[in-house]
């Protein structure tokens, strides 16, 4: 009974880690920029196989540190994501910006069925493993409880982001310039804050929090097609519990989803997939814009 | 003006049930498909003249197209009519319940809401062994009023019967779309505050259109279900709303026939880019999806109206 318990708990912190590490880059481009950007699943995706590509160098042949293999993993997803964010941001979004927020949603859904079938033209149809990092990990044995260092590094990696994020905004000038831009963008620009450059750099700082997650990923999963397609549900799920735009709401919905999705998975296996979005409905019956949200007054 | 888009739109009908004998039955069978899927976008059309996007319109054509096939499973019955109406009256009355929440939301959180509850279904479906999980069953072969047709002649009735469904739904939603109800779909995505001055209640107009796209979906679930001859979970997933969302923008919300035509194109391209580029696929609709919102932000429909309103300039 205890062991079920305290696998439940490590098991939704570890996945509640993975969630937010999605979770984070969307919630924040949705902030700032008030973009609820799909295309965020084909980051993820880039990442994943941008790693897998990396791993596969790395450790081919080569008895090289695993610590090295995992940081140049991380690196390459992460400059991928700089490119794509850059070319989207500039490419694309910027033509779009004041346009209903719903016709900028599929705006980015159209750029996400576009990347899709990138992946497939750059790394073709078949599927990747880039388990090495996880396994060079090793695992931690707590009596009959199975600890993967690997999940344990994503959780600090998880709290580091979160502490990262909460100290550059309330502490850092950039961070205290997007708070305003965040609360109101006219008037912050009628004081000066170059809200353009901004932008960019909130998606870009984004879309590098979208290929990273997909990066530390890829040695627990088959790096194969439709992965971001799962993952961009899941990641709306924990950003409407939360309240979209919201670091902290992010946090909660990602151990919420986390805690709840492991409980079904120990207890009710059946329900696996129902107990996430039944989680989202509920929040949303009672807190309709997220737990961390207030209330939008409506205009007149 | 409403007189003349109805004769056009009639005898266009009339066209496409007399050609349909002299068709490919390959040919036949898409437009059955394309057409059931039109009454899904239809749907759409309804909501988004309020400014409303439902990202989970799946859920209703899959509990149209379970419902059809879960009847034929259980019991064996196989009346094409009954199953159709029964489809579109259980999705009708899911909406009706959902209808309630999904109300007092706008823009993103409803698309994100509707969004989650067509997950739900997704996710109890695929986990439910005795309904094939992932695989999905297969739909009884329908009859019509006792008459079971079978080959071509099935594939023929089916596609006249789907028509005469289209032809229904669009005069219904035609006429809903000049009633008062249908007129303050406009008001209400320009401003709500307004239209409750005036003593309307919005919450009760958007859910009748919740209403209307729930029965439409259910409706063009179980036409496709009875089409295609087969069911599974994939069609409560995001993917399919993606694609029901992107034919409605594509149309545009300009009229009831910009739902029927975007729809027979989108199966046309589909299955020509699925033959010949099958990589490509993803990319071919991506892109016209983002040349359409950049160029045509009214919908390839509006070009219509823009030709018919350049010629009226003249005069």
């Amino acid at each position: 009974m205890l062991l079920t318990v305290l696998s439940i708990l490590t098991d939704g912190l570890a996945y509640a880690a993975y969630l937010f590490i999605i979770a984070i880059g969307l919630t924040l481009i949705f902030g700032v920029m008030k973009i609820l950007n799909v295309a965020h699943g084909s980051f993820y995706a880039f990442g994943a196989y941008g790693a897998a590509t990396a791993v596969g160098i790395y450790f081919n042949g080569h008895d090289w540190n695993a610590a090295g293999g995992f940081l140049f993993m991380i690196l390459l997803a992460m400059a991928i994501g700089l490119v794509m964010g850059l070319i989207l941001e500039r490419g694309l979004l910027r033509l779009v910006y004041g346009k209903d927020e719903v016709v900028i949603v599929l705006v980015t859904y159209a750029v996400f069925l576009i990347l899709e079938d990138m992946v497939v033209l750059i790394w073709g149809a078949q599927s990747y493993a880039a388990y090495q990092p996880m396994v060079a990990a090793g695992s931690i044995d707590l009596g009959d409880l199975v600890l993967s260092n690997y999940d344990i590094l994503l959780v600090v990696l998880a709290a580091f982001l979160a502490a990262l994020a909460y100290w550059s905004l309330k502490f850092t000038r950039y961070g205290r310039l997007l708070t305003t831009v965040i609360f109101d963008r006219e008037v912050a620009a009628a004081f000066g804050i170059n809200v353009t450059v901004v932008y960019t750099v909130t998606f870009l700082v984004g879309a590098m929090l979208g290929a990273l997650s997909g990066a530390v990923m890829a040695p627990k999963i088959s790096v194969t097609l439709g992965i971001g397609v799962e993952v961009i549900v899941l990641a709306f799920a924990v950003v409407a519990i939360g309240g979209m735009g919201s670091i902290e709401g992010a946090l909660v919905g990602a151990l919420i989803v986390g805690i709840c999705r492991a409980a079904a998975v120990h207890l009710v296996p059946q329900i696996e997939l129902f107990v996430i979005y039944g989680v989202m409905a509920i929040v949303l019956i009672v807190r309709p814009y997220g737990l961390f949200v207030r209330a939008q007054p409506r205009r007149i | 003006m409403a007189r003349r888009a109805q004769l056009i739109g009639g005898l266009a009908f009339i066209a496409a049930a007399v050609i349909a004998p002299f068709l490919p039955d390959w040919v036949v069978s898409l437009a059955t498909i394309a057409f059931a899927n039109a009454l899904v976008v239809l749907g759409l059309i309804v909501l988004w003249r309020a400014g409303l996007v439902s990202f989970g319109q799946a859920l209703y054509y899959c509990i149209g197209a379970y419902v059809v096939a879960l009847i034929g499973r259980w019991i064996g019955f196989g009346d094409a009519i009954v199953l159709v109406l029964l489809g579109g009256i259980s999705a009708g009355l899911v909406s009706f319940l959902i209808g309630f929440l999904i109300a007092r939301y706008r823009e993103i959180f409803f698309a994100m809401l509707s969004l989650a509850l067509s997950m739900i279904l997704y996710g109890v479906l695929v986990k439910t062994e005795s309904l094939g999980s992932t695989d999905g069953f297969s739909v009884l072969t329908p009859t019509f009023l006792g008459y079971t047709p079978h080959g071509e002649a099935l594939n023929l009735t089916l596609y006249w019967f789907t028509l005469a469904i289209c032809a229904l739904s669009a005069l219904g939603v035609g006429a809903y779309f000049r009633s008062i109800a249908g007129a303050l779909a406009a008001a209400v995505r320009d401003n709500e505050i307004r239209v409750e001055f005036l003593g309307v209640s919005v919450a009760r107009v958007i859910h009748a259109k919740v209403v209307i796209a729930g029965v439409l979906g259910g409706l063009g679930g179980a036409l496709a279900a009875l089409a295609i001859g087969h069911v599974d979970p994939n069609m409560a997933y995001w993917t399919t709303s993606g694609s029901f969302v992107f034919v409605a923008i594509l149309a545009g919300a300009g009229s009831v026939a910009a739902a029927f035509v975007g729809s027979l194109l989108f199966e046309a391209i589909r299955s020509l880019a699925v033959d010949v580029v099958p990589e490509f696929w993803q990319m071919i609709l991506g892109s016209a999806l983002l040349v359409t919102i950049l160029f045509v932000p009214e919908g390839l429909g509006s070009l219509v109206f823009r030709l018919r309103r350049k010629k009226a300039k003249p005069s």
